[in-house]
C-alpha cells in the first residue's frame, strides 16, 4: 500500500487516460453527492418534524374521561365518569416509578379574562407545577406556579405571551391583576411556547384554586403525565404502552367500566402520534438510502467497467510482468489499488461536494419541515466505509481476472 | 543444467488435438550457447515457452539446474522464472511508460530488492549493454536494437542460469542482428547458459550448437562452428 512504484504505476496508468478517469470520478463522485445531499435532507426533515413536536413534550400522556357507552355488570350506558383527585394521587403513587412529570388538571374551556378595560377569551386550566414541562411552557418573567400555590390555592395566574399582548399591549404584566369571571387573580409570571400561538393564549392557574373559585370540588377534568425517555424511541414508546393499559385497567376496575368500554376513559399518548411520524420519516430514510445506494451501485459498475478495459489493456504488459517473476498477488494488488484509489478518490471528493452544499444551502432553507439538514460524522464515517467496499468490489474481479492471464497468452497479445 | 526427457505437449483446437511435440529429448551443459531451429509449426516456440515455464508439457520430465519442473502452480512458477530465467523476445516486450532503467529493474523489484541497491544494480546492466546516458529513456525513445540490449540487460538483471531467447534478432535489421547477437555471445562467453529460438541460419551459425526441429521431433542436433558476429561489426 505504501509502495512508491505501486503508487507512481497508479498514477502513470491513471494519467495515461486522463478522459476515462475523469469520467469515471465524475460517476462514482455524483453517486456520493447524491447520496450525501439525500441524507442530509433525510436528517432535515427528521429535525423539522422534532420541531414539529416541540409543542409540548413528546412523551406525554393525557387521560380524560366521558360517559360509559356500554353497559356492565347491570350498570346503564350513559353513566357520567369524573375523575377525582385520589384518582390522579393513586395514578401518581402506583405508578411512581414511570413517571417523569405529573399534573391533575382542571380546566374551564373558554373563559373571559379582564384586565382593567381589555377582555379576551383564554383556556384557563388549573394546573400542577410539573405541567410547565408537560407543556414545554417556557417562563419569560416572573415564575411559574409551585408547591406553595397549590396548598394554599392562591389566587395567582400565569399567563401566556398573547395574553401579554393582547390585554397588557406588551408592557409587563407581572404582578398586575386579571379577572376571570369576576374573581381577581395576580399574575406572577409569563410564559412563551415553542409549539405557537395556540399554545400561547393559554392561562394556567393552581388547579386548587380552579376547583375553589369555579365549583371543582374535588374533581378533575384531565391528568397529564409524562414518561421518562430513557433508551430508544421504541422502549419509552413500549413502557408508555404499558403505562396506559395499566392506569386505563384500574380506574375501569375503579368506575365499573366495561372492559371492552373505548370511550368512557380516553388516553391521548403522543408517542404513538410520535412514532407514526417517526416510522415515516425512517421510511424517508431508507428510501434516500436506497436511491443514493443504488446511484453509488451505478458509478461503482463504471469503474469495474474501466477496470476491465484497463485490464485488457495491460493484458500484455501483465503478461511480462508474469515472465519476469510477478506473483499473482501483486498483480491483484496492483489493479485493487487502482480501484479503490480511483473510487477513494472521487467519492471523497463526491462527500466534501454535498457537505459544502448543504453547509452552504442548509442555513437558507426556510420550510416548516426541513430544518438544518446535514450529515453527522457517523454518516459521512459510513459512506467513506461504503466507498471502500465498492471500490474493493469494482476492481475485484477485474484483478481477479488480471491475475488469471496465462503469461505465454499475453505476450501473443499483439 | 537443462534436462529434458521425453516431452510431449499437443493443443486441444475445437474437437481435434494437435500434437506439438512428440517426444523431445535433450541436454544442455552449463555455458552452452544452442539455437533451436526449425520452420514454422515445428514445435520451436513450444519448446521454448515449456523450458520458459509458461507453458507446461503434457508427459515427460524437465530437470533445471536439478529442479524437477512440475505441477507448479501459478506462485511457484513465478518465483522460478524470476530466480532461474531471463527472458528475451522478438517484440522487446518493455513495458513502454517505465524508463530504460525502471524496465531493466522491474525482475529486481519482484525479487523484493529495496530500491537503491535495485537501482544500482540495474544502472550497472545497462552500463554493460552500453546504454548507461539512455537510462532515463523512455522505450519509444529509444531504436529497435536499443530496446533489445535493454530488454537483454532485463534478462540479465536477476543473474538467472539459463537466458531464453525468442527471435531476438527477428525484428531487427541485419546490422542490428549482429551488434546484439555480438552482445549474447559475449554474455556466453563469461559463463552463462543461452538458448536461442531462430529460424535464420546465420544467426543460428553464430551459436554452438544447433538442434534442429520438425513436426515435433529432434531430426538433428550437432555442434558448430561458431562464427563471431564481432567481425560484421
Amino acid at each position: 500500500m505504501f509502495d512508491i512504484e505501486r503508487w507512481q504505476e497508479v498514477f502513470e496508468t491513471l494519467g495515461k487516460n486522463k478522459l476515462r478517469t475523469a469520467l469515471t470520478c465524475v460517476s462514482v463522485a455524483s453517486g456520493i453527492f447524491i447520496l450525501v445531499v439525500l441524507l442530509g435532507f433525510s436528517s432535515g426533515i427528521q429535525n423539522g418534524v422534532k420541531e414539529q413536536f416541540s409543542g409540548d413534550a413528546t412523551n406525554k400522556l393525557t387521560i380524560r374521561t366521558r360517559t360509559t357507552t356500554k353497559g356492565y355488570k347491570g350498570l346503564n350506558p350513559g353513566r357520567n365518569i369524573q375523575l377525582k383527585m385520589e384518582d390522579f394521587i393513586d395514578i401518581s403513587r402506583n405508578y411512581d416509578d414511570f413517571l417523569e412529570y405529573r399534573s391533575g388538571n382542571y380546566s374551564l374551556w373558554g373563559s373571559l379574562i379582564n384586565y382593567k378595560n381589555e377582555a379576551g377569551n383564554f383556556r384557563v386550566q388549573g394546573v400542577m407545577p410539573d405541567f410547565q414541562f408537560i407543556a414545554n411552557a417556557d417562563i419569560s418573567e416572573g415564575r411559574f406556579l409551585n408547591e406553595s400555590d397549590i396548598n394554599e390555592a392562591k389566587k395567582v395566574i400565569v399567563v401566556g405571551n398573547k395574553v401579554k399582548t393582547e390585554l397588557f399591549k406588551g408592557k409587563s404584566p407581572i404582578n398586575e391583576y386579571v379577572s376571570i369571571y369576576g374573581i381577581q387573580f395576580k399574575v406572577v409570571g409569563v410564559f412563551f411556547d415553542p409549539g405557537g400561538e395556540r399554545e400561547e393564549s393559554n392561562v394556567y392557574i393552581p388547579v386548587t384554586a380552579a376547583q375553589k373559585a369555579f365549583n371543582g370540588g374535588d374533581r378533575v377534568r384531565d391528568m397529564a403525565f409524562t414518561v421518562p425517555m430513557s433508551g430508544s424511541l421504541y422502549e419509552a414508546l413500549e413502557l408508555s404502552e404499558d403505562l396506559v393499559a395499566g392506569i386505563e385497567a384500574d380506574l375501569k376496575q375503579k368506575y365499573i367500566i366495561a372492559p371492552d368500554d373505548i370511550a368512557a376513559i380516553r388516553v391521548n399518548n403522543t408517542l404513538e402520534e410520535a412514532k407514526k411520524i417517526y416510522s415515516l420519516v425512517d421510511i424517508i430514510r431508507a428510501v434516500f438510502w436506497f436511491v443514493g445506494i443504488g446511484t453509488i451501485i451505478a458509478g461503482i459498475v463504471g469503474v469495474g467497467n474501466i477496470m476491465i478495459i484497463i485490464v485488457k489493456e495491460r493484458t500484455k504488459e501483465i503478461g511480462i510482468r508474469k515472465a519476469l517473476g510477478a506473483q499473482p498477488l501483486s498483480i491483484i494488488g496492483m489493479i485493487l489499488q487502482e480501484s479503490i484509489f480511483v473510487t477513494m478518490f472521487s467519492g471523497l471528493f463526491g462527500l466534501i461536494a454535498g457537505l459544502g452544499l448543504l453547509e452552504l444551502v442548509g442555513p437558507n432553507i426556510d420550510n416548516d419541515y426541513i430544518k438544518y439538514p446535514q450529515v453527522d460524522f457517523n454518516t459521512a464515517l459510513t459512506t467513506v466505509f461504503i466507498l471502500v467496499i465498492a471500490g474493493t468490489f469494482a476492481g475485484f474481479l477485474p484483478a481477479y481476472r488480471a491475475a488469471k492471464i496465462k503469461p505465454i497468452i499475453a505476450l501473443r497479445d499483439e | 543444467m537443462i534436462q529434458i526427457k521425453d516431452l510431449h505437449k499437443s493443443y486441444k483446437m475445437g474437437s481435434n488435438s494437435l500434437h506439438v511435440l512428440k517426444g523431445i529429448n535433450f541436454n544442455v551443459e552449463e555455458g552452452e550457447l544452442v539455437s533451436i531451429m526449425g520452420s514454422s509449426g515445428s514445435g520451436k516456440s513450444t519448446l521454448l515457452n515449456i523450458l520458459g515455464m509458461l507453458d507446461e508439457a503434457d508427459e515427460g520430465s524437465y530437470i533445471l539446474d536439478g529442479v524437477p519442473i512440475k505441477n507448479l502452480n501459478e506462485r511457484v512458477a513465478a518465483k522460478y522464472r524470476n530466480k532461474f530465467l531471463g527472458f528475451i523476445f522478438q517484440s522487446f516486450n518493455l513495458i513502454n511508460y517505465k524508463t530504460a532503467l525502471d524496465n531493466v529493474a522491474l525482475p529486481l523489484y519482484y525479487q523484493k530488492m529495496p530500491r537503491k541497491e535495485r537501482m544500482d544494480r540495474a544502472f550497472h546492466y545497462l552500463e554493460k549493454v552500453g546504454l548507461a546516458e539512455w537510462s532515463h529513456h523512455l522505450p519509444s525513445e529509444l531504436s529497435g536494437g536499443q530496446k533489445q540490449r535493454v530488454a537483454i540487460a532485463r534478462a540479465l538483471a536477476s543473474d538467472p542460469k539459463v537466458l531464453l531467447a525468442d527471435e531476438p534478432t527477428g525484428a531487427l535489421d541485419s546490422k542490428t542482428s549482429h551488434e546484439v547477437m555480438d552482445l549474447i555471445q559475449g554474455i556466453n562467453d563469461e559463463g552463462k547458459t543461452i538458448l536461442i529460438v531462430t529460424h535464420e541460419p546465420d544467426i543460428a551459425q553464430m551459436t554452438k550448437r544447433i538442434v534442429n526441429l520438425k513436426d515435433g521431433i529432434i531430426i538433428d542436433d550437432h555442434p558448430v562452428e561458431q562464427i563471431r558476429a564481432s567481425q560484421y561489426v
